[in-house]
This record gives C-alpha cells, structure tokens and sequence, in this order.
C-alpha cells in the first residue's frame, strides 16, 4: 500500500510567527485544472490589524540596522529561497505555471534578493546630496524610510510580484504587510517559510492571504500605514484606494508589472523602486571654529 | 602548522596608575600610587589565552597563482616567509619575475576577453557575494594567519582586517550590476587588466580593497603581494578556487620589489593600483608616466590629530592610543603627529601616560594582547632610527615599561613631548608605534600646523562643539577626516589622500572610479 | 554645604581642602557616547583563563553586597540570605564571603543576628529609596537610625528631580548632610544612572556626589529598568580617577543591578584593573550590588574544578 502523504496547513505570516486567520475561515484554492489545492486562510480586517502592529513595532529596529546587515539579511534570503528553489517552484507549478515559467520565475526572485541586497548600502550614497547653500553651514540630504508599508500583491507572477515589490520597501528599513495574490497564495506563504529561516526579525515582513476586496479598503484606510502599493489592485478600485489614502497622507505607489514586463530586470527592478518608499531629511549645521 | 605559540609569556605593564614616574607633572595633593604598597592590593594578570592554531593546516610550500592553477615560479626559487613575533619560518614563498608577471598579465588579459567582461554583471556580482561568504567561512583561520605572518594582534586581524575584507567584497559585489547609478549618463565599460601591489600592514585588506572594486567593475587583475605577508593572499587564491571563479580573472605573483617593478612596467597591463610608501609611488608615477596606464597611488601619510580644550579627554586619549598604536602604528593614516592645545596639556599627557602603560605588548596570537610584533626586522631598524633621532633632536622620550621577548621584532609604545615641528620625528613617516606630540593655542594655528607637512591622508579632530569640527574639516587638506574618532573604516567610506599622500580612492563610490572608464 | 578638612596620602602632609559644588563642576569635560562604549566594548572582549579566571571569580565574591530588597522581604528571607553571604559554597573552603548583605532598614536587626561573628558587613538602603521623593530632613533621620540600627554602610539615592532640574547645588547639599548623618558609616551615593539620560549627567552626578562626601558611588537602585552598564561604570570610573587626582582620595565603586552572570562580572573586573589599577581591586574599593550573580559564579568555579558544565540544581536558590 502506497504512503499516505502529510499535507500541509497553509496560514498567515505575522510576527514572525505561522497563525491562523483569528476570523476561522478559509477559502478554496483551486489547480489550473480545478481540484482543490488548499484551505488557504481567508485573512480579516483583524488580521491585518495585526499585522500593521507587528509591522510598527519592528520598524524601529529594522530601520536601526546597518545597512550591511539589512544587506546580509537579504542576501541570506536569496540564498535560503535558492537552496529551496524546488520547493518554490513545485508550488508554483501546483498554482498553474509550465516547469520552465515556474523555473524561470524562482531563479529570478533569487536573483531580485540579490539585486536589492546589493542596494542596502548605496542607495543611500545615490540618493543623498551635500547641498552648497549659500552660507556658514554644512547642509545635507539623506533618504530615511517611511515606515509602514502595505503591498498588495499582483496576482500573477505570484511569487515574483510579490518579491519584486517588497524587496525595495524593506531593502531601504520599512517593514511590510503585504496581502498575497488572491488566487495563488500558497506559493508566498511557503517563501515565508524562507523569511523565517533567512534572520529576517518578526514583524518586518508579514503576510496576509484572503479576498483582496475584503482586505484592501481596510489596508487604505489604516492610520498607522505610512505607504501604500497598490500593484495588484485591481483597475477599478485604484481610484478608492488612493482616495482614501488621502486620510493620512499615505504614500501610493503603483507598478504596472503587467505592460512594463516583470521578467525583465532591467525594467522591473530599480533604485527608484526603493526610493518610493523613502522620506528625504535635510540637515543644516553651522560652521565655524 | 608550526606549534610555537607554547613558548610565549605574557608580557604586562609592570603597574598602571604610574603617578610616580610623572615627574613633571606631579599634583602635590595628589596621593602616590606604588604598585603593591597597599596591602589590600592584589596582583591580578590574565592568564596567556591563545587563538587556537589547530584548526587549518598552512602548506609548507605555496606557489604562483596564476591562471587558476598554482604554479611553480619560473625562476625555480621559493623565499622563507616567517612569524615576525619568534622568527619561525611558516612557509616557502615562489619569488615571481618578470617571466611570471608576463604569463600572469597573458592569464589575465586572455580571462579578461574570453570570460569576465562578457558574462553578465549580476552573474559577475554572484561571484564576489561567493567570495565574500568564503571569507567570512573561513574567518577564523584567515585571522589566524594573518596574525602569524605579519605579527598583528589576533583581536585586530579576527575583529577588524578579516570582517573588513569580507564586507568590501560584499560591497563591490553589489556595485557589480549597478554601475551605471554611479556614472550616470555615462558609458561604463572596464579598463581591462589591473596590476596590484599591496603592502604588508594589513595583507587580506588590502588584497580585498583592491580586488573587489576591479572585479566588480569587471577588469581582470595581477596582485602583488607584500614580500613580508604574502600568506593570507594565498589562502584568497584557494578561495578563488572554491568559488569557481573563471581561472586568470585574479592572479596572485608573490615576490619582491623587483616582481612589484615588472607588473607595473609590464605592457599588458592597463592600469597599476599600489599602496605603500610616497619613495615607491613617485617611481611608479615616473614609471608609468607615458604609457598611457591608468593609475592611483595610496601612500605614506602624517597625519595630525588635533585636541581641543573642550575634547571628551578620556575619549580624546583612547583616540590618540588607537590612532597610533593600533597594529602597531604601521598604519599610512595613523595619528602620529598629536597637536593639544595648550590649556589641556596636562591632564592629556597624564591620561596619555597612565593609558600607554597599559597596553598589553606581546605574543600577537593571545587574545588579550593590544601590540603585536613590527613586521619585519627591517622596520624595526627604521622606527629605532627615527626614535633615536629624536632623542639626539632633544624631545623628551616616554616609552611603555612593558618587558619585550628577546626573538621577534618588538618595539614599545612610545611618545615624545617637547618636539620642534621641524625634528624629523615630526615631519617624516615613522610607520611605528611612535607619537610625537606638538601643542597649539588657536585654531588658525592648529589648521596651520596640520597643514604644514607634504602628506594630506587623515586627521583627527576633538571637539564637543560640532560647528567647528566642520570648520577645521573644510580648512584641513587630507582625504579622510575623523571627528571624535579615528581609524576607522568602512567598505562604504571612500579612503584615500591629497598631495603626497596618492590620489585615486578606495571604498565607497567614488572607489570604482579607477577601475572603469566612462565614455 | 559643608566645608570639611581632608586627610590624605600616607607618605605626604594633610593639606586642606575646601569642597564645593565649584570644584566638582571645575574638572567636568564631556563623554563622547560612541567612544566610551566602543571602549567598554573592546573590554569587555578580554579573555579570561585559568588561573586569572578562578582568581577573578573569588574576587568577585569577595565584592559583592548580596542584596534583598523587597517589600515581601522576611526574617526568614534575610536569615538564608546571610548564611549564602557568609558560606557561598559550603562545599569549597577556598569560595570567600561576600563584602555586604545589603537589605532594607528594618531588616537591619534579623542580619546583625544571622551575621554574628561573621566580617560580613552590613548594607542598608535608605533616604526614601528607591525614589528619593521624600523631605530631606526625613531622609536625615532615616540616615541616622539606620546607622544606629547598626548598619556599617548606607546605600543613599540621589535626588534625580533636583539634578535633571539643574539643581546641582540641592543634590551636592544633601548628599553633604547626608554624609554627616552616616557618621562612622560608609556612604554609597547611588546615581540612579538609568535616569540620568546621558554620560555627560553620568559624569557630572559623580563629580558632584564625590566632592559633597561619598565613599562609593554607586550606579543604581536595581528598580529602574536600565541598571548598571559597561560604559557608565567606565565613565564613574573615570570620573573617580580625575577625582583621586585632584584631591588624592580614593573612592569606590559600585556597579548594581543587571549584573546577573560570571561572565559579566569578570568583564567589570577587566574595565576596573584596566582603568584603575590593582589598588583598586579589593572590596574596599569596588562592589557588585547583585543578588542571583553569587550563584552563576559558584557555577562556573566548579565548572573549572570538575571541568564539566553545571547545573542550578546543585547550587542553593537564596
């Protein structure tokens, strides 16, 4: 009699830590050809409170870090999720992708963790400027992060949209909470497994799968989001959502991956991705003995 | 392995608060501290606590590096490299000619056309992160030797020259498929092959300070190590090898001043990077004049370290001992000429007194020790010539009481006060645990006084009052400033000198400047 | 404010010495933060073996003021507490006793019992401790009867109100007063340094507690959430040596509350030989308020008699 596989419980990401939706519920995933892949858990409004909890209190100390070791901690991502590439791209194939796209697609999300673990100490020197103003004073400019970051996730590539889009945030010391692709959520929750296992702190990256129509309008609306990426929203409902980002002044930022080509790294991929999700300080110092 | 790290004693300061041998400056309501005299005293010294040395194996002899492969040198002749702390022989060494430097720069050149400018940038990068993880794999055995062959304290090699190494690569690495954010608007493209020649203060430093940014902008390079500590340079050759890096993208030819002198006259080489002393820069400057290769120089330095009235002193003093004990003060950047405004003199050279007696000299492998060995015997000549100068010139001489072992190259840590700025203490390069200490009363008298000498490497700054650290750090003509620090380093942090200190930078942004020609 | 002659030196004549708040202000200089923690840092690395370890770690006892203070604090608590400070390890003869129980006032006359007979010395805590918010005339009379219950040291607060306010000359007067009360009795001034926000203020509340009249400054109550530090002991440290050489007095140290493991403790060992000297290696000069460290360091004694790693379970709890 053959084996009987272990399945295994598809859950949230937050904190560091695998929960369960507090709401219970699920939602069906389904195969390409229709059978049931999973019980992913459908995320709610508290979830996501969660999250966005979890996310501020680790800011703090992600933003604290030397841009080396923010650097070595992507890195380390890259090379978790490349020592697991199999795993990835088995799941992405269940979610419906050929072995060469799904292939394609890790080695790519590898090499991103690598692009922007690269960026952790020069974006800064890219984007700063000493100012000659016009006077006794020693003026500068610096990017520091924006803090808390929602990312709505394309729905497809699952996993490289998703890794495109969060990579820059986090690379330049924010924290995300990011909801994943609605329909093909289990490939994020499994790189989550690669976060978890890479020193990535609890809280700097959290992951919410569930109705994205239930999810974002709370996301948009939450006070305490400084930045929001509206990437996988869809068409629609963009308008709403940076509408009611207005209410604090949310950052919104949006990547049209699906004309612009997420496969291609030269478009996909840019300091200017991290930039978005930086605040800019100017310093004025007097000089004089 | 050698095992020789059995026959080290720890040396130790023989007291700590000396207030005795203050002779000058002796506060008379001051109570005298005798070592020993209080009977609740006790005697307490570490116990010797040495690195472990069992956990890699050094080869007994070591080749050329040439074409991924370790080749036997033309001339058939292998040169003893030695642990400047006992003497001991650890390896034999190849001594390359110019036979060698051909077929390296041939290795290059041919791995430089077929292979490294042509793969992509973010697979060139994929390479350095490799080598960086490595280094940081092999930290510990890398500190280890590093400590042996050049008599640095293992506490600097472990927490300072290997980390260092494995984070430029980790920098440089990141540069690699990036470099058009650097020169905008501009066509990056390589220069081609790099010959390198690094000195023997901080060996896999060095190594990596030159390597990394070559490769990253994707040029091809022929190193030459320092005659003295050729080993670690090596063992980064053997790392090449386990990160599969194409064969001849790095080539490592060990010799000496002549090996050095054909890889900078060698035609094949576009660009000559060299670190070491302002006498070898001008003759490579000259050398290579006319030839059309690119070139930057990081030479010698003299740098002043200037403290203020309103300095933090205890930190001021822990500044002016690292800024010219650390490793020796075989440092281009050390803060080796120390200018103390007038007012804080005193409490200065008695905090400088009481510090510099405890530092612990000795066994460099004892994790407790602060100065290692000078690198060489020849040094050794050198920093005893210049100190004796200064006694004939008239300063007043302090030196450490610590005891020194009678095999190996020791030197203790010693200040002179009561300098002239025109002593040849003051002016030229001692590149040895050695302080000359001036004094100031004003700033524009400070900023004179720093400026007055041919080098422009470093300074150090001491003030609480941050307006004028920015002030005196525009008015000072060197490359690196430290304010309320010193010696420090960063693979992020461009390093590099103005006049007879060199020009060209390393580190940072501005680091991969050399290595790429823009159009 | 009190103007005292000073006493000093063995081989010199007294020479007089007027104390005021002027004279500590007088030698104050800024800390820079980033150095002075790179250097406790760099420290703290020293490695200890052998022989200089063990003998480190009996020192370390030999240094510590045992410490219970809670209001839960009983006869029976105090008791178990003395017998620890006078037997630590009554297993090892070589293990020494502690320098001080130090407790509450009123458990002053439950350690004089359990302690009979012993060299242990007596600690107590007073002046409205932890907080210091009470009268000074009330925090006099607390200093007073403490003393007279028989405890050999006072473990005094400083008004942190007062400093943080710039009252500089309220805090140097109480501790003056203070000081007179003690009599006979040592005084350790605690800076509660956890609320002092920076070294500059680490460095100026000890300036000003030792010129008012302290034995010891002492960095914390152990009741606010940073206790004692590396760096700040270092920059006390400091400031004591300025202190010895502009009055030629000695003045001792205590680093309290955090302190929790041997490791930690030798490192404290290591900032203090390598910025004071041996004469400052002695109880006399140096305590550790601490009260689980006495067990992590019988811990680590045994381990390098035996060679094995232990156990809490072989170790008593008090």
């Amino acid at each position: 009699m053959p084996r009987l596989n272990v399945r295994k419980t598809y859950k949230l990401y937050i904190n560091g830590e695998f929960p369960r939706t507090e709401s219970g519920r699920s939602y069906a995933v389904m195969s390409k050809g229709g059978e049931l892949l999973a019980n992913a858990s459908r995320g709610s409004r508290k979830d996501l409170r969660n999250a966005v909890q979890a996310a501020r209190k680790a800011q703090s100390g992600w933003g604290g870090k030397t841009a080396y070791n923010r650097g070595q901690i992507l890195y380390r991502i890259a090379e978790v999720c490349e020592a697991r590439a199999a795993e990835l791209i088995d799941e992405l194939r269940r979610a419906g992708s050929s072995a060469a796209e799904a292939k394609r697609e890790v080695e790519q999300v590898v090499d991103r963790w690598v692009y922007y673990a690269g960026w952790s100490d020069k974006y800064p020197q890219v984007f700063s400027s000493v100012n000659p103003v016009a006077g006794p004073y020693y003026n500068f400019t610096i990017p520091e992060p924006t803090g808390v970051v929602g990312v709505v996730a394309p729905e497809t590539p699952s996993l490289l949209g998703l890794v495109s889009r969060i990579a820059p945030a986090i690379v330049g010391g924010n924290v995300v909470v990011a909801i994943t692709s609605e329909s093909k959520p289990l490939p994020a929750i499994t790189l989550a497994e690669c976060f978890e296992t890479s020193d990535v702190p609890p809280g700097v990256i959290n992951l919410i799968s569930g109705i994205k129509s239930e999810l974002v309008p709370w996301l948009a609306a939450h006070m305490d989001v400084n930045a929001i990426d509206t990437t996988g929203v869809v068409a629609d409902a963009i308008a709403k959502v940076q509408q009611t980002a207005a209410e604090n002044v949310k950052r919104v930022v949006h990547f049209d991956g699906a004309s612009i080509g997420w496969n291609d790294a030269r478009l996909s991929q840019s300091p200017y991705a991290i930039f978005d999700f930086q605040e800019l300080k100017t310093v004025w110092h007097p000089m004089g003995m | 392995m050698k095992a020789e790290e059995g026959s080290f004693f720890i040396l130790h300061p023989s007291s700590f608060i000396l207030s005795d041998i203050m002779s000058t400056t002796t506060i008379e309501t001051r109570e005298r501290l005798t070592p020993g005299a209080a009977s609740s005293a006790i005697s307490w010294d570490y116990a010797p606590s040495l690195e472990a040395t069992d956990h890699f194996r050094l080869a007994s002899r070591y080749n050329l590096f040439i074409g991924g492969k370790f080749v036997e040198p033309h001339s058939k002749k292998w040169f003893a490299t030695i642990n400047p702390a006992t003497e001991a022989t650890l390896a034999e060494i190849a001594e390359g000619d110019a036979h060698d430097v051909d077929r390296a720069v041939t290795e290059a050149r041919r791995a430089y056309d077929k292979v490294w400018r042509k793969i992509a940038p973010s697979e060139r990068a994929k390479y350095i992160f490799r080598i960086a993880r490595l280094i940081q794999e092999k930290s510990r055995a890398l500190a280890v030797v590093e400590t042996m062959n050049g008599g640095k304290p293992i506490k600097e090699s472990r927490d300072i020259d290997i980390p260092l190494a494995a984070a430029h690569f980790f920098y440089y690495a990141g540069w690699a498929d990036k470099l058009e954010y650097a020169f905008p608007n501009r066509n990056v493209s390589p220069i081609g092959v790099a010959g390198q020649i690094i000195p023997w203060n901080f060996p896999l430093l060095m190594a990596a300070w030159k390597i990394a940014p070559a490769l990253a902008a994707g040029n091809t390079v022929v190193l030459k190590p320092a005659e003295t500590t050729p080993l670690t340079s090596l063992l980064l050759a053997e790392i090449m090898q386990e990160a599969d890096l194409p064969p001849g993208v790095v080539n490592i030819v060990t010799g000496a001043g002549g090996t050095g002198a054909a890889l900078v006259s060698h035609e094949g080489v576009d660009k000559i990077a060299f670190t070491g002393s302002t006498d070898v820069g001008k003759r490579i400057q000259r050398a290579t004049a006319g030839t059309g290769k690119k070139l930057t120089l990081e030479l010698g330095g003299k740098a002043p370290n200037i403290v203020f009235e309103d300095a933090p002193l205890d930190q001021a003093v822990e500044g002016i001992i690292n800024g010219i004990y650390f490793n020796q003060g075989h440092v281009c950047c050390a803060g080796s000429r120390l200018y103390v405004q007038e007012s804080v003199l005193e409490p200065i050279i008695r905090k400088l007194r009481d510090r510099i007696m405890t530092l612990r000299v000795g066994n460099p492998l004892d994790k407790n020790t602060d100065v290692g060995a000078i690198n060489s015997r020849a040094q050794l000549e050198k920093i005893q010539e210049l100190v004796d100068s200064g006694v004939e010139e008239g300063a007043e001489m302090f030196q450490s009481a610590c005891s020194v072992p009678d095999k190996g190259f020791w030197f203790r840590p010693t200040f002179f006060t009561g300098v002239a700025a025109s002593s040849r203490i003051a002016q030229e390069e001692i590149f040895g645990p050695v302080l000359s200490v001036l004094t100031f009363r004003t700033p524009e008298e400070a900023i004179e006084k720093a400026n007055n000498t041919a080098y422009g490497l470093s300074a150090g700054i001491w003030t609480e009052k941050g307006s004028r650290i920015l002030k005196m750090a525009s008015k000072i003509r060197a490359g690196v400033i430290w304010a309320n620090t010193y010696n420090k380093f960063d693979p992020t942090s461009p390093f590099g000198g103005f006049k007879e200190s060199g020009f060209g930078r390393e580190g940072g942004l501005h680091g991969l400047a050399p290595y790429v020609k823009v159009s | 404010m009190t103007e005292q002659l000073v006493t000093h030196g063995s081989t010199l004549p007294p020479v007089a010495f007027r104390r005021s708040l002027a004279d500590a202000l007088e030698i104050m200089h800024g800390v820079d933060a980033v150095a002075v923690e790179e250097r406790a840092a760099s420290l703290a690395k020293r490695s200890l073996k052998k022989e200089a370890k063990v003998q480190g770690l009996n020192l370390a006892i030999s240094m510590i003021d045992l410490t219970t203070l809670e209001g839960k604090d009983t006869r029976g608590k105090v008791w178990a507490l003395c017998q620890k400070a006078m037997r630590p390890d009554p297993s090892d003869r070589d293990v020494p006793h502690v320098a001080a129980v130090c407790v509450y006032p009123t458990m002053i006359g439950f350690v004089k019992e359990a302690l009979t007979g012993s060299d242990v010395k007596i600690a107590a805590v007073a002046t409205g401790f932890p907080s210091g918010q009470t009268f000074t005339d009330i925090k006099v009379a607390e200093t007073r009867q403490t003393v007279a219950a028989g405890a050999d040291e006072i473990d005094m607060v400083i008004d942190r109100g007062a400093f943080l306010s710039g009252d500089y000359q309220k805090v140097f007067d109480e501790i003056a007063d203070i000081k007179e009360a003690c009599g006979p009795a040592h005084l350790k001034v605690i800076l509660e340094t956890g609320e002092l926000a920076n070294y500059d203020q680490v460095r100026r509340a000890s300036l000003i507690a030792m010129f008012a009249g302290a034995d010891f400054i002492k960095t914390s109550t152990g009741k606010a959430p940073t206790n004692a530090t590396l760096p700040v002991t270092l920059v006390m440290l400091e400031a004591i040596r300025d202190f010895h050489h502009a009055t030629g007095k000695k003045i001792g140290m205590k680093p309290a509350g955090g302190i929790s493991n041997a490791k930690l403790a030798l490192a404290y060992l290591v900032l203090l030989y390598e910025t004071m000297g041996s004469e400052w290696m002695n109880a006399d000069l140096f305590r550790f308020g601490a009260s689980t460290l006495l067990n992590d360091i019988l811990m680590q004694l045994r381990k390098e008699k035996t060679g094995a790693y232990q156990s809490g379970d072989y170790f008593t709890m008090d």
